[in-house]
């Protein structure tokens, strides 16, 4: 069959279309239902019922007491405010650990960079559910860790290192490493390492050499793993519910809890397009930052 | 243990082996070489490809560790420091610029890394831009330069810190041959202005005969021999640099005499050449006598004869492959009359002179 002659922009959309299908179906179609149903008044068992509020985001910010007064809470204000800490704690010590990893990824031969590569997504292999009781038995008192320090009388107490903030971050960095790995790993790979001889060469130490070659050259790769581990982590709710107790609420739970158990869809909506925008304008801010930097350099 | 003091030699290496790999596998990139290099030298590293260069001066620039020997720089002993706190700079055979670096950031990048000042990083970036004709290129990045002015910009960028000494690994072999002949003769002013001693490494022949003051010529890991480039066109001492270096006819004769270390040998047709003794060669015994194809003379009243097999023309010159009356083949270069013909034709009979000063006896 012949394909008609249309012009060229004709038909790169029909060529793009079955794409924006996909897209629209599975990204944009969800996102309108969330606008829509964050604008819609509660069912109070689940669901959402017809009508036109905005009490949802109101919500957010405050409270109506018994004369249907507005008092500012901060309750969920908080609870965005540790989620951003959180994920922002989260995706410092991805990066911290992730670069050296990925460092030494690269340098190694082609064989064994595919070996490591190839261990690194050992743990999408299993549910992250799964993976982070793991962390449980690791954490909790009297365990893993614990149990050997109390013997060799390391410690008397329990170090109480569950539900805590640390624990979450420990467990979100745990989840989210290898998204930051791996796109690092591929802008190290594409990194000529005669340029860190030549750095040495021009009496540039170790630390040097990081700062002023790999770092530059890495960069594109770090942007990159940094959003991926921060953009999930604001969202994540099983290593918040499991190793901060549902006590260390985070963004994700609670739109979790409000879909779930406590039957709120609207105010779940709600948050969720918070959520979506905070995420936007971090990135569009990153994309801004990016764009001036490459009017500035020229390329 | 105390090395001698001499502030005259620049580099000194001394019995440097350095082996990769181990069992079946091992490699003696390089085996027991020692060198001296003057200070202010413009010293080649000649070989074939495999020879071990590029690894001889990884080590002078402390990217690898020898295996065995010492190095010294200015009679301090470098092999314990990493390359940066070596005043040595290298151009790399692929350059190696910053690719996110504009022109003037890559050549002030050693200097910023010795903190200098700010205003003297900038002076002298653009004076040594200026030196290697760049000036004009100083807020490009890499990317937009062509090949040949990316190498000027990697030479600035290791003469700016103004190191003592300057590795130079095959800088030219990326260029075509017109860009490369000139580069020969501006590599050369350079080293002379600046006084910096030089260490370039070349597989080219000529490359190295134009513009060294001393040259190495390496086999195997192994310097075979040091010396001017006249001394290693016109004395090579073995076969490996007859050959390596230029064209070279391989002769087999037999030493009749011995008189005051001049051999007097027996070639084809009973032609005699008397040629100083190298080695220990016992009279009777044959030896292998070196001669430069240009060096032997088309005459007709010699009695060393033979016949033209074959004629290649080669714009000046034509190089006749002449079959002897031993039946050795021998190729001798003559250059072309004024007409631009040939002298000779294939099949001719013809005498050739070879003067005694011209041969040279090998020593293997
Ligand atoms: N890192 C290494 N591991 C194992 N063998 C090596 C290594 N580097 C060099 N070699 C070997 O050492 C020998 C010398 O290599 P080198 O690079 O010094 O040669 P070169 O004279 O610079 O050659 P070229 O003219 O081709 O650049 C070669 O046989 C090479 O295979
Ligand atoms: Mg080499």
């Amino acid at each position: 069959m012949e394909l008609p002659r249309r012009n060229p922009v004709t038909r790169r959309w029909l060529a793009l279309s079955p794409a924006i299908v996909v897209v629209s179906i599975f990204m944009i179609l969800p996102m309108i239902i969330l606008l829509v149903f964050s604008f819609m008044e509660a069912d109070p068992y689940g669901g959402v019922d017809p009508g036109f509020t905005t009490e949802a985001y109101v919500q957010i910010l405050y409270e109506r007491d018994f004369d249907d007064l507005l008092i500012f809470d901060p309750v969920y204000l908080n609870i965005i405010g540790r989620s951003v800490l959180l994920a922002l704690l989260a995706t410092i010590g991805c990066l911290v650990l992730g670069l050296p990893v990925a460092y030494f990824i690269a340098r190694q031969s082609s064989r064994t960079q595919s070996l490591l590569l190839y261990l690194i997504t050992i743990p999408f292999w299993t549910n992250l559910l799964v993976r982070t009781y793991a962390w449980i038995l690791l954490l909790s008192s009297d365990g893993v860790i614990e149990q050997p320090l109390k013997f060799l009388g390391v410690i008397d107490e329990s170090l109480d290192m569950m539900y805590t903030n640390g624990a979450v971050a420990v467990g979100l960095i745990y989840s989210y490493l290898p998204l930051m790995v791996l796109p690092i790993y591929a802008s190290l790979e594409k990194l000529d390492f005669r340029l860190i001889e030549a750095a040495h060469d021009l009496y540039a130490d170790r630390f040097r050499v990081a700062r002023y070659v790999i770092f530059p050259l890495a960069a594109p790769g770090i942007v990159a793993g940094c959003i991926l581990v921060l953009v999930p982590s604001l969202g994540a709710f099983i290593a918040p519910d499991l190793l901060g107790g549902g006590k260390k609420l985070m963004l994700g739970s609670l739109i979790q809890v409000q879909f779930a158990s406590a039957r709120n869809w609207p105010f779940g909506s709600a948050v969720a397009i918070c959520l979506l925008a905070l995420v936007m304008m971090m990135l569009m801010y990153q994309a801004r930052i990016a764009s001036k930097r490459r009017r500035e350099t020229g390329d | 243990m105390n090395p001698v003091i001499n502030s005259n030699i620049a580099v000194s290496v001394r019995n440097i082996s350095k082996h990769f790999g181990g069992g079946k596998e091992l490699v003696k990139a390089l085996d027991g070489v020692s060198i001296d290099i003057s200070d202010n030298e413009f010293f080649t590293l000649l070989g074939p490809s495999g020879c071990g260069k590029t690894t001889l001066l990884r080590l002078i620039a402390g990217f690898e560790l020898s295996t065995v020997g010492e190095i010294f720089l200015y009679d301090e002993e470098i092999e314990n420091l990493p390359p940066h706190k070596r005043s040595i700079n290298t151009v790399f055979q692929h350059y190696a610029l910053f690719p996110h670096m504009t022109v003037e950031e890559n050549v002030g990048f050693g200097l910023r890394m010795l903190n200098r000042d700010p205003t003297e990083i900038k002076r002298r970036s653009m004076e040594t831009l200026e030196l290697v004709k760049m000036d004009q290129f100083a807020n490009r990045k890499p990317v937009q330069l062509s090949g040949g002015q990316q190498q000027r910009i990697a030479l600035a960028r290791a003469l700016a810190p103004e190191p003592k000494v300057l590795l130079l690994d095959e800088p030219l072999s990326a260029l075509d041959l017109k860009l490369r002949q000139a580069m020969r003769m501006e590599l050369k002013n350079l080293q002379r202005e600046t006084g910096i001693t030089f260490i370039f490494v070349t597989h080219d022949q000529e490359e190295a005969l134009t513009m060294s003051d001393r040259i190495a010529v390496m086999s195997a890991g192994k310097i075979q021999q040091v010396g001017g480039p006249m001394d290693i066109y016109e004395r090579p001492i073995n076969r490996f640099v007859a050959d390596f270096i230029g064209d070279s006819n391989f002769l087999q004769a037999k030493i009749e005499s011995v008189l005051d270390n001049q051999a007097n040998c027996l070639l084809s047709d009973n032609f005699s050449i008397c040629t100083s003794l190298v080695g220990t060669h016992p009279t009777g015994s044959t030896v292998t006598l070196a001669i430069r194809p240009e060096k032997i003379k088309l005459n007709d009243e010699s009695t060393l004869r033979g016949d033209i097999q074959e004629t290649v023309y080669l714009g000046t010159d034509t190089n006749y492959i002449i079959k002897l009356n031993d039946s050795t083949t021998i190729t001798v270069r003559d250059q072309n009359g004024v007409t631009g013909d040939a002298r000779y034709s294939k099949g001719q009979s013809v005498g050739l002179h070879i003067p005694d000063s011209s041969v040279r006896m090998l020593a293997d």
